[in-house]
């Protein structure tokens, strides 16, 4: 069973983190987006 | 569609939540595995939802590359229909040529979505927009194949008695995964104008390897077991509907984080365009 259980979770592991390097992506974009809207 | 994406989001997540419910309650338990076999509800819709998505990359990248000389356009369109068609009539001419227990259908299937698929992403997006489909897909697919080869040794420790071997159908999967990988490291690291080219050619020889991975276990003598769907092997119904739950509920999942980071990376563009832009103008305002 913790195979069972370690495989579920290392799936639900990776998937998170893969998103949250995209969340994190999209917050340093938007700083981007404020700073050129203020130039603008 | 912004309005529709947290509904969307939902929905994805109920439908996870109740795949992840049938695959450790409702599914049978295996007889000579035991509740590890349980594994299999997430390690084979993985597989297939990143075969997928670098199949729509293969494709992308092809439309990439002919968009850039439109003279190849025409070829190119020929090329795809003959193929289609070529791949829908070989089972059926060359029957003897066909590993056993592959079903002629699931090859006539494989073709048509070659070629549908290919009519459709031409239709839909434009040049920088299959650059931009090719990158998002092979990001994703990155993920689910990491995941295919994170549960797959997690599965075969308890039940082979091993971690890892290098067999055809393991091996074939780890070098899937390096090129895409370095796909993905070529996409960062270079600055170069001709980057999603030189990314587009390595995609289209990279994709050669997922027939190569998906026939391995037909062709070769392997430690991993062959296939239960498609391929002539059998398994419990109630198995197979498990299976089938969980792989919608994956390629709900990979759609989604397609198009979070389809966005993502149509938003990087506008903003370096605009970047770009300024950068031209700013001289010109210091001059005045």
């Amino acid at each position: 069973m913790s195979f069972l259980y370690a495989a579920y979770a290392a799936t639900w592991t990776i998937h998170i983190v893969y998103l949250i390097t995209v969340v994190r992506r999209y917050s340093s974009l938007k700083k981007e987006v404020d700073e050129l809207n203020k130039k603008i | 569609m912004k309005k529709a994406f947290p509904i969307l989001g939902l929905l994805t997540a109920a439908l996870l939540s109740y795949a992840l419910y049938q695959a450790l309650v409702v599914a049978p338990t295996e007889q000579t595995m035991g509740d590890v076999q349980r594994i299999f509800y997430y390690h084979v819709p993985s597989a297939w939802t990143a075969f997928l998505l670098f199949f729509i990359n293969f494709l992308a990248s092809i439309q990439y590359l002919v968009r850039r000389d439109p003279k190849t356009d025409m070829i190119a369109n020929w090329v795809v229909i003959a193929l289609g068609v070529l791949v829908c009539i070989a089972p059926y001419a060359f029957r003897t040529l066909l590993p056993a227990g592959v079903y002629p259908s699931s090859v006539v299937t494989t073709g048509i979505a070659f070629v549908g698929l290919y009519f459709l992403i031409k239709r839909l997006f434009s040049e920088q927009q299959t650059d931009m489909l090719a990158l998002t897909t092979a990001e994703v697919g990155v993920v689910f194949c990491t995941v295919v080869l994170v549960t797959g040794p997690l599965w075969a420790r308890p039940v082979w008695g091993i971690w890892w071997t290098w067999d055809v159908r393991l091996t074939s999967t780890l070098v899937l995964w390096l090129i895409y990988v370095s796909y993905l490291v070529l996409r960062r690291f270079s600055s170069s104008g001709q980057t999603p080219v030189l990314a587009a050619a390595l995609a289209v020889f990279g994709a050669l390897d997922v027939p190569l991975v998906y026939f391995s276990i037909w062709f070769f003598r392997t430690q991993h077991p062959q296939p239960v769907v498609g391929g002539g092997g059998s398994i419990d119904p109630r198995m197979l509907r498990v299976l089938l739950i969980n792989w919608v509920a994956f390629l709900c999942f990979a759609f989604l984080v397609c198009w979070s980071r389809y966005r993502l990376e149509r938003t990087k563009r506008e903003v370096e365009e605009t970047q770009a832009l300024e950068a031209l103008l700013e001289p010109r305002s210091a001059l005045r």
